[in-house]
């Protein structure tokens, strides 16, 4: 879905969303509540000033509207790949950017991420995976990369890759995936306006990510192995 | 005598870093917490999934402690070696050591546990700045060969302090992969020196990437983290609007370079040529000078 149709689905005709690079970011009424709203379009390439620019939103709402709620728009094909990028010490840009996230949900605010179209790789980890829950549209993709690149580069056959991605959500791509890892908290495939309200209206604070991968069967080691070291 | 922090193994490292006897492991390779997934893909598994964890005492204080193997799988971020990083953040709230420390040698997630590698990435992120909240400084230290890449870059860029040596790297993607996507003109992965003021410690340090530059020495390294204990630097609006700030002007000041000696010249230094035969004390008064002429 592009994101003016999702917009328009999310908010109808209530926001001031526009568009300058492949940064996408207003504000949004949603029964009669305002929103920030901030995200990147296009597969956008995650770059210094992409990242800037995204963490200026926030810190804008931190700064003067306390309490707004802030809603994550995820579609990346991951950090950008330049020589460039890493003289400037994109991680830095985009590690700030995961720091306005986590101040936004300490002052106050609902953080609530969403993929819409896809997520790759590093350009997910400081947008929607820091915020207080990502969900996922159905048709969205999320991962880090495609299997016959991984299998190139971890040297195990496809064919093998292919078999083991039916049964194991941990490597293969795929939303599903995510979703079973505790790592997306639901699918989006209702009225995406009441998605949206349900997700504003959970209660969410602390990170309990590895305990709802647990659950859901997909990932069942990390919340055990974090409460063994609690408990040494 | 000196001891290089970059030949030593993590558990070395760890050992050499704290009090004489002072480590004591949590979850060690005695205990056999191994990754699942690895020997479902019939890939060699490590018995502690490559991160030592547990607390000692460093200079008498208490700290804990994570260090990556580099050797193993690259230091790569997986479901049980992410589970540890958060796991040992976590205890960090509880038993309030005078600093977390890790020693980072990572080229990110492992591919091979490729998406709980990503989601534990943003957890270990969320858990180290808990952590930060809470008054008690994470400390990374870099010196391994194999360098802080990827998510591991993006977590040590969220830590209150970095102490790189001048021999460690810092950087969100390697070069070779910069290279393959656009060429050879873009980033010459097997250019070693391009590669070193693109992505070093002194560069970093240059920048004010990375807080302190030290040989690779474990002496040098202790030394630093001591200096740091306590040294708390809480997420706050103004910290991230003065981050914001200096970032902005990173970019207006610098946005235009396509070399680091380009950056070096305009950040003041006088014989950019010359940063590469400078020891990490030599670099330290280079600094001093140029702030206290601004200043």
């Amino acid at each position: 879905m592009n994101w003016q149709a999702l917009v328009h689905a999310l908010f109808g005709e209530a926001h001031t969303m526009e568009r300058t690079g492949d940064v996408i970011s207003g504000t949004a009424e949603l029964q009669g509540q305002t929103l920030t709203v901030v995200g990147t379009t296009d597969h956008a390439a995650i770059g210094v000033e992409t990242a800037l620019a995204q963490a200026k939103v926030i810190l804008e709402t931190v700064q003067q509207h306390p309490g707004r709620p802030i809603l994550l728009l995820v579609d990346t094909q991951g950090q950008r790949l330049r020589h460039r990028d890493e003289l400037l010490c994109i991680n830095r840009y985009m590690a700030h950017l995961g720091c306005c996230v986590e101040l936004a949900r300490r002052s106050g605010h609902r953080v609530i991420g969403l993929v819409y179209d896809q997520a790759l790789s590093g350009g997910f980890i400081t947008s929607g995976l820091m915020a207080d829950a990502c969900h996922a549209l159905p048709e969205a993709e999320i991962r880090v990369m495609r299997l016959p690149a991984m299998a190139r580069v971890t040297k195990i056959g496809e064919d093998v890759l292919e078999q083991l991605s039916q049964t194991n959500p941990v490597f293969a791509p795929g939303v599903v995936n995510y979703v079973a890892m505790g790592g997306v908290k639901s699918l989006w495939n209702k009225d995406l306006q009441q998605c949206l309200q349900e997700a504003l209206a959970d209660p969410v604070i602390t990170d309990e990510r590895a305990a709802l991968g647990a659950e859901r069967g997909g990932r069942m080691l990390a919340a055990r192995v974090i409460q063994q070291v609690l408990a040494a | 005598m000196k001891l290089s922090f970059a030949e030593l193994s993590a558990r070395e490292r760890v050992t050499h870093l704290l009090d004489a006897g002072s480590f004591k492991e949590i979850l060690g390779p005695g205990e056999r917490v191994v990754s699942p997934h690895l020997a479902q893909l019939g890939v060699p598994f490590s018995f502690d999934d490559g991160v030592v964890i547990g607390g000692g005492t460093l200079k008498g204080r208490p700290v804990l402690i994570a260090a990556q193997e580099g050797e193993f799988m690259g230091g790569g971020v997986g479901e049980v070696h992410g589970a540890k990083l958060v796991g040992v953040l976590r205890r960090a709230l509880e038993t309030r050591p005078a600093a977390v420390l890790v020693l980072a040698e990572s080229g990110g997630v492992r591919l091979h546990e490729a998406n709980a590698g990503l989601i534990a990435v943003s957890e270990v992120m969320r858990a180290l700045l808990d952590v930060r909240t809470a008054g008690i400084p994470v400390l990374m230290l870099i010196g391994g060969a194999n360098g802080c890449f990827g998510g591991m870059g993006l977590i040590a860029r969220c830590a209150d302090h970095i102490v790189m040596s001048d021999a460690a790297r810092m950087s969100m993607s390697g070069p070779e992969v910069i290279e393959s996507s656009h060429g050879v003109e873009e980033f010459d992965s097997r250019d070693r020196a391009l590669v070193w003021r693109t992505t070093g410690g002194k560069h970093r340090f240059l920048m004010g990437d990375c807080d302190r530059l030290v040989e690779d020495d474990m002496d040098e390294f202790r030394d630093a983290a001591a200096a740091l204990l306590g040294e708390s630097k809480p997420l706050t609006l103004q910290g991230l609007l003065a981050e914001h700030a200096m970032l902005t002007e990173r970019l207006q000041r610098f946005g235009d370079c396509s070399d680091a000696m380009e950056i070096w010249k305009r950040l003041g230094v006088d014989h950019p040529e010359q940063v590469t035969q400078m020891e990490a004390e030599q670099m330290q008064h280079l600094m001093f000078e140029r702030t206290m002429e601004s200043a």
